[in-house]
C-alpha cells in the first residue's frame, strides 16, 4: 500500500487550492479517503476523540449486510432449481444466484455512484460512503428477475429526488433505498408484486407466491414451515428471506453501536402486539393467523434492522426512537392485514414513519422542555 | 391616447408576458397547484383546463375591473364569486356542448375553477385597483402562465405514463416488445407534484433572481 500512498501524495497538490485540477477536488478527496484514513483532526474546541466517522459507520452497515446477501444469492439459485424440479449442487445454485444478483448490484452502484460523483462535483461537496450502503440495499430489496433498466431508473430517481435535492448525505428525510423500491412499486407494479417475480426464471407450473401473498389469500396450509421461514428457503426479495442471516447482521450492527437496538426492538414489539390484538379481534382467518408469523414473513425484519435504523431518516431522540419503531410495527401489520391490495406493508410503514420522525422528535423535545420548566417553577416556590 | 398608455405599451406587455415566466402563477406564486395535479395525467384535458382558466381569469378580471368603483368593499368577495361562478358555468356548458369527452374527464375540476386561487388572487391583487384593459391582459397572462405549466406537466405525464401524446400512441410497439413499460407512477398525482418541482428547479437555475434569500 505504500506506493499507493506515495503516488497519492505526489498527485495531491494538483487538486488543492491553486492546482491545475482543482475542480476535481471532491472526486480526488473521495478516492483518497476511501483508500486511507484521513489525517484531518478537529482543531478547535473540545470533542470526543474517537476514530469512528461516517465512512466507518457506513462500511459497518455494508459488512452487516453480507450474511443476508450471501444467503440471498444462494436462495435465488435454490428457488430457481427447486421450481424446475432439478437437484444440483450447492455451488451451482450459488453460481446461478450470483449471476442473477451481480448485474443488479453493478447497475445500482454504477448509477448511484455516477450521480453522487456528479452532484459532489457540482456542489463542491465531499463525497462519502453513504451511497455504498444505498447501492447494496437497493439490490437486496428487489425481486431477482427485476429488469435492470428499472433498477437504473429507480436508483436515479431515489438518489436525485430523495437525497440530492435535499442536500445529499445526511439530509435525506426518506430512506433512499426504500424510495427506489417504492418508485418501482408504484411505477411498474407488475415487476415487483404478484406471484411471478419472486423466483428467478420460474417454471410456469410452480407457484411462486410469497408467504405474505398466501396469507393474504387465506391459503394457510401452503405456507412454508417455521424452520424454512427462519433459514430463508422461501421466495422473496433477494436479501429479505433469511431471518437468521439478518439477525446475525443485526447483532453485529448493535454490537458496533451503529444500529439502534431501541428501534429494532420497539418495531418488533409494535408488530407482535398489533398481531396479537388482531388475534383477539379475529374477524377473518388472516387475523387469526399465529402472531409470530408476521415477524417471519416478508421483509419486516430486514426493514426493521437495516432501514428503520437509518440514522438520518429515523427519529433522533431516545423516546422518539421507541415511538417511531413501535409505529412502524403497528402500521406494517395494519397494511398487511387490513389492506387486501398490498400484501406487504413494511416499505410503506417505514417511509411513512420517516416522514413523521421529525414531528415525533419535536414533541419529545417539547415535552422534555415543558417537564423541566415545571420543575424550575416548583423549586422557585 | 398618450404615449405609454397605448394598447400594447411596455407596461401592458409586461402584464401579459410577466406571468408566463418570471411571475408564473404556479411556479413562482405557487397558486392553483391542486388542479395542476388533478387534470394533468393527459395532455388534452390539461390543455382544455388551461384554456378554460384563461378565459375565466381574463373575463372575471375585466368585469370586476369595470365594476370596481361600484362594489362595496365589505361584500366584494361575494360579488367576485358571483362573477366567477357565472363565467365558470358558461365555460362548463360550453365544454359539455363541444368537447363532451374532455368535460367528462375533467369532471368536478371545471366547477372547481371557482375556487382556483389564481382567479380570486388576480381579482383581489389586480383587478380591484386597475383599469379594465390592463386587468384583462393580466388575466390572460396569468391564465397562459398557468396553461403553460399544465401543458408541460401534461405532456411529460402522458408521454411517460401512457406512452402517448394527445391520445395518440407515440412510443413504438418495438419498445414494449423489448421490455419497456409505461411508468404507472406518472399517472398518479404525486408525480405531477414532483414534475412541478422539477420545473421550478429548472426555472430557478436559469433565473437566479427568483431564488429566495434565506
Amino acid at each position: 500500500m505504500n506506493f499507493l500512498r506515495k503516488y497519492i501524495d505526489k498527485i495531491k497538490p494538483n487538486f488543492q487550492e491553486g492546482g491545475k485540477l482543482k475542480m476535481f477536488h471532491s472526486t480526488f478527496d473521495a478516492f483518497e479517503t476511501f483508500l486511507f484514513v484521513p489525517n484531518d483532526v478537529t482543531k478547535k474546541g473540545s470533542h470526543i476523540r474517537d476514530s469512528i466517522d461516517l465512512k466507518r459507520t457506513m462500511i459497518f452497515v455494508v459488512i452487516a449486510l453480507v450474511p443476508a446477501l450471501l444467503f440471498g444469492i444462494y436462495n435465488v439459485g435454490y428457488q430457481h432449481f427447486l421450481s424446475h424440479g432439478e437437484s444440483v449442487g450447492f455451488w451451482q445454485m450459488f453460481f446461478y444466484g450470483f449471476m442473477k444478483v451481480l448485474p443488479i448490484i453493478v447497475v445500482s452502484y454504477v448509477v448511484s455512484l455516477t450521480i453522487e460523483f456528479a452532484a459532489a462535483q457540482i456542489k463542491g461537496h465531499p463525497l462519502n460512503e453513504g451511497v455504498l450502503v444505498t447501492g447494496i440495499l437497493i439490490p437486496m430489496i428487489m425481486p431477482p428477475d427485476i429488469p435492470l433498466w428499472m433498477v437504473a431508473v429507480a436508483t436515479a430517481f431515489s438518489i436525485i429526488f430523495a437525497k440530492e435535492v435535499f442536500g445529499g448525505t445526511g439530509m435525506n428525510f426518506l430512506n433512499p433505498a426504500l424510495v427506489a423500491r417504492a418508485f418501482i412499486f408504484f411505477a411498474y407494479p407488475s415487476a415487483i408484486s404478484g406471484d411471478k417475480v419472486w423466483i428467478a426464471e420460474k417454471a410456469d407450473a410452480f407457484s411462486g407466491a410469497t408467504s405474505l401473498a398466501q396469507a393474504s389469500a387465506h391459503e394457510f396450509d401452503k405456507i412454508a414451515s417455521v424452520q424454512d421461514l427462519m433459514i430463508g428457503f422461501v421466495p422473496g426479495s433477494i436479501g429479505e428471506t433469511s431471518k437468521i442471516a439478518i439477525l446475525i447482521g443485526a447483532v453485529f450492527l448493535v454490537f458496533v453501536g451503529v444500529g439502534s437496538l431501541r428501534i429494532i426492538l420497539s418495531s418488533i414489539v409494535g408488530l407482535l402486539s398489533t398481531a396479537l390484538l388482531f388475534n383477539v379481534i379475529g374477524l377473518n382467518p388472516y387475523m387469526d393467523m399465529p402472531f409470530y408469523y408476521h415477524l417471519l414473513f416478508g421483509g419486516f425484519l430486514f426493514g426493521a434492522v437495516f432501514m428503520a435504523t437509518d440514522p438520518v431518516s429515523a427519529s433522533q431522540t431516545a423516546k422518539g426512537k421507541i415511538i417511531y419503531g413501535f409505529l412502524i410495527g403497528v402500521i406494517t401489520v395494519l397494511i398487511r392485514v387490513v389492506n387486501p391490495a398490498y400484501p406487504e406493508g413494511t416499505m410503506l410503514a417505514i417511509l411513512l414513519m420517516n416522514v413523521f420522525a421529525p414531528l415525533i422528535d419535536y414533541y419529545v423535545v417539547d415535552a422534555n422542555v415543558k417537564r423541566r420548566l415545571k420543575r424550575v417553577k416548583v423549586s422557585n416556590n | 391616447m398618450s404615449k405609454g398608455n397605448s394598447l400594447f405599451s411596455p407596461a401592458n406587455k409586461k402584464l401579459l408576458f410577466g406571468p408566463i415566466n418570471m411571475n408564473n402563477p404556479i411556479t413562482v406564486q405557487v397558486l392553483g397547484i391542486c388542479s395542476a395535479l388533478a387534470v394533468t395525467a393527459q395532455l388534452k384535458p390539461a390543455f382544455v383546463m388551461g384554456i378554460s382558466v384563461t378565459v375565466v381569469t381574463a373575463f372575471s378580471n375585466l368585469i370586476i375591473s369595470l365594476l370596481r368603483n361600484t362594489i362595496p368593499p365589505r361584500i366584494r368577495i361575494i360579488v367576485q364569486l358571483v362573477v366567477i361562478a357565472f363565467l365558470v358555468i358558461i365555460v362548463d356548458q360550453f365544454l359539455k356542448a363541444y368537447v363532451y369527452d374532455v368535460s367528462k374527464q375533467l369532471s368536478v375540476f371545471v366547477g372547481l375553477i371557482i375556487t382556483n386561487c389564481i382567479v380570486m388572487g388576480r381579482l383581489e391583487a389586480f383587478a380591484m385597483s386597475s383599469k379594465p384593459w390592463p386587468s384583462f391582459l393580466d388575466g390572460i397572462g396569468n391564465g397562459l402562465g398557468y396553461s403553460l405549466i399544465l401543458i408541460i406537466v401534461g405532456f411529460f405525464r402522458e408521454l411517460l405514463g401512457s406512452g402517448s401524446i394527445w391520445g395518440y400512441k407515440v412510443v413504438p410497439q418495438a419498445f414494449y416488445d423489448f421490455g419497456y413499460q409505461d411508468n404507472g407512477f406518472m399517472i398518479l398525482p404525486p408525480m405531477a407534484l414532483i414534475l412541478v418541482g422539477v420545473i421550478i428547479w429548472v426555472q430557478r437555475s436559469y433565473s437566479k433572481e427568483l431564488i429566495e434569500e434565506e
